[in-house]
């Protein structure tokens, strides 16, 4: 059978034709040249450099963002120098300003943030991809994935008055009076318990970001080879050591990646942190205690500032910095999951 | 944690039954506490999307009423609704995504038609991805400083460019997805009738590819349709009718905003109106989506 489809081939001419085409589809060669090209018309050059233009368009678009953003802030770094990451002061009064405190308050919101998620989107992906009965799988995944649908200021408006009075009445006060006292870590859990603050902070975000991690690890532990599991379940293995033996050293690197993914997302979350946080510029020993991050200083005192002054540079500054940040994370994240990516 | 854990997770079969047995009881227990602390994690999340939903209908549908949809936004006190929001967004959505999705396509179909493993063309995927999780703060900053500060004030126009912006990476990545899951033999049999390239393009690969690059729009809308954070920037928010869009332009997610934020009550119940308007609408594009993509596969 196969020799005679191989006999029935198409004369030579359309086989030239065919193959660089394909090639262009499938693999990186430019444009095809010799006898394709001069049958091409006017239509494929048109539309290959509309694509072509799109695609210089977005990288343009990207260094635009970078470029415009340091400009902008260069007034900032201007007259504050490398002292404006380090310094904690924001006096609009004086004209003093500097990152110290929304950085930190970014940087301890996600990290803290992923602490809580991880378990809870590792235990959601483990669900799903193991346990969960085959007819829950759809709509549990589902649900979990509409949690990454709800815009931001919902989530602020729900942190605001259901979260945070619930943690004012009833977890905060329970923690502070059993953990606060605590040596070594109970400093992190003392104060009033005002409800906002930087916990509540952390844990809004942290389940905005569980749907973006589960589904990273529900994607990769789904791409586990079944003969390796199968392999391990011969052995007599339980589900737990299954997971634990196989599928977690085999997907370890774009598990990371996932929980680097959540980071990035973390770190430039906007308006349900500014909803949470308290807004205080200033660092406090413990979690319960207000803050900011840069994100919701930009979002708050953006309208505050006049168009030229130092602080409208400062808080441009402050969004160059958050750039820089989020993609440093974010590539990372990607560079993780290339494999994922590619396969 | 490489080859060897696997060794060391489960042990080989030991001489001693009582030994045996007390370790399969051992590696039962520890498999069964996780399997319920992993339900757990799962009913933990439920519960937050319950809980934001079960809060959304009950203060939004109490304050709901035909008020919010032919008023425009007033003043604390004077019988408000929210007209001009809804209008805004739905018009600063509809364009945005009107103008980011042929960009987007054609990011797209340039990635899987023209670039796949070329240098450029990874740049452009890289790019568009971070894109795509960049905070959206910043690219409000970004509009503000080319859009609104060089032409004299908030815009419409500013608060679209920023969510065309947004919409983009959404649509190159689903547009991309679903052009690569077409088979080459498809393009191959086009191309041998002697069609030219971007007539397989438009007439065979997007049509095929359809109800994935939909799914990508109806998502793109979405996303945008919940966006504050680059509107607060760019179109500002405006509490008179005006559907001009060289004007400050209101929308829903900014009104929400100021009026959750404020001490009066009256605006915190539109604002709660609001929030259940963006959410109903916002999750069941997703649905809607969902379906969509499930009604071709």
């Amino acid at each position: 059978m196969k020799a005679g489809a191989g006999a029935r081939r198409p004369p030579s001419p359309l086989t030239v034709r065919t193959i660089p085409l394909s090639q262009a589809a499938t693999a990186s060669s430019p444009i095809p040249t010799g006898a394709a090209r001069r049958t091409g018309n006017l239509g494929d050059t048109v539309f290959e450099w509309a694509c072509r233009g799109s695609g210089v368009f977005v990288l343009l678009l990207l260094g635009a963002i970078i470029i415009e953003l340091f400009v902008a802030g260069l007034p900032a770094f201007r007259a504050f120098g490398l002292a404006f990451v380090t310094s904690t002061d924001w006096d609009p009064v004086q004209e003093v300003f500097g990152a110290g405190v929304s950085i930190y308050g970014t940087i301890v919101t996600a990290v803290l943030s992923i602490i809580l998620a991880v378990p809870l989107a590792f235990g959601v992906a483990f669900y799903l991809t193991e346990l969960a009965p085959a007819w829950l799988r759809r709509p549990v995944g589902t649900a979990i994935e509409l949690l990454a649908a709800v815009p931001s200021i919902i989530y602020g408006m729900w942190g605001f008055f259901v979260i945070a009075p619930a943690f004012a009445t009833h977890l905060q006060p329970w923690i502070i009076d059993n953990v606060g006292e605590l040596p070594l870590i109970g400093f992190l859990f003392q104060g009033a318990p005002f409800g906002t603050g930087i916990f509540t902070a952390a844990f809004i975000l942290a389940i905005m970001i569980l749907p973006f991690i589960a589904a990273t690890m529900r994607d990769v532990f789904e791409q586990v080879p079944p003969v390796y599991k199968e392999s391990a379940y011969g052995l007599g293995a339980t589900t737990w050591e299954v997971m634990r033996g196989v599928v977690i050293p085999y997907t370890r690197v774009s598990v990371v990646g996932g929980i680097m993914l959540g980071l990035g997302r973390a770190l430039g979350e906007t308006m349900a942190v500014t909803f949470v946080i308290g807004n205080a510029n200033r660092i406090s020993s413990s979690l319960f205690g207000p803050g900011n991050t840069i994100a919701s200083l930009v979002a708050l005192e953006f309208g505050e500032s006049e168009t030229g002054s130092l602080k409208l540079a400062s808080l441009l500054a402050l969004g160059f910095i958050l750039f820089v940040l989020s993609f440093i994370v974010l590539a990372t994240s990607r560079y993780l999951l290339r494999s994922r990516l590619k396969g | 944690m490489s080859l060897s854990l696997t060794a060391g997770a489960i042990p080989g079969p030991r001489k001693d039954p009582e030994v045996a047995l007390a370790l399969g009881r051992r590696r039962k227990r520890a498999d069964r506490i996780v399997r319920i602390l992993c339900v757990g994690a799962t009913l933990v999340g439920l519960a937050f999307l319950a809980s934001i939903l079960l809060t959304l209908t009950y203060r939004g549908f109490e304050a709901m009423s035909l008020r919010v949809f032919t008023h425009v936004t007033a003043p604390p006190g004077s019988e408000g609704g929210l007209l001009n929001p809804i209008v805004g967004s739905l018009i600063q959505a509809a364009l945005g995504t009107a103008i980011g999705t042929p960009i987007g396509m054609l990011v797209g179909t340039y990635l899987a038609e023209y670039a796949r493993g070329s240098k450029f063309g990874n740049a452009v995927r890289f790019v568009s991805d971070i894109l795509l999780s960049a905070p959206s703060i910043l690219i409000g900053l970004f509009v503000y400083q080319i859009l609104v500060l060089p032409f004299g004030g908030f815009s419409g126009w500013a608060g679209i460019a920023a969510l065309a912006i947004i919409v983009i990476p959404v649509v190159v990545r689903t547009t991309e997805d679903m052009l690569t899951l077409i088979p080459n033999t498809l393009r191959e049999a086009v191309i041998g009738l002697g069609s030219p390239k971007w007539k397989m393009i438009v007439f065979v690969c997007w049509k095929s590819a359809m109800s994935g690059i939909i799914t990508g729009i109806l998502l793109a809308v979405a996303r945008v349709a919940g966006e504050t954070a680059p509107l607060l920037f760019t179109s500002l928010g405006n509490n008179a009718w005006s559907v001009d869009l060289t004007k400050p332009m209101s929308s829903l997610p900014v009104t929400i905003y100021s009026f959750a934020g404020s001490p009066f009550e009256d605006w915190i119940a539109l604002a709660w109106a609001g929030a259940l308007l963006i959410t109903l609408g916002v999750l069941s594009l997703n649905i809607l989506a969902r379906t969509v993509l499930r009604g071709r596969k």
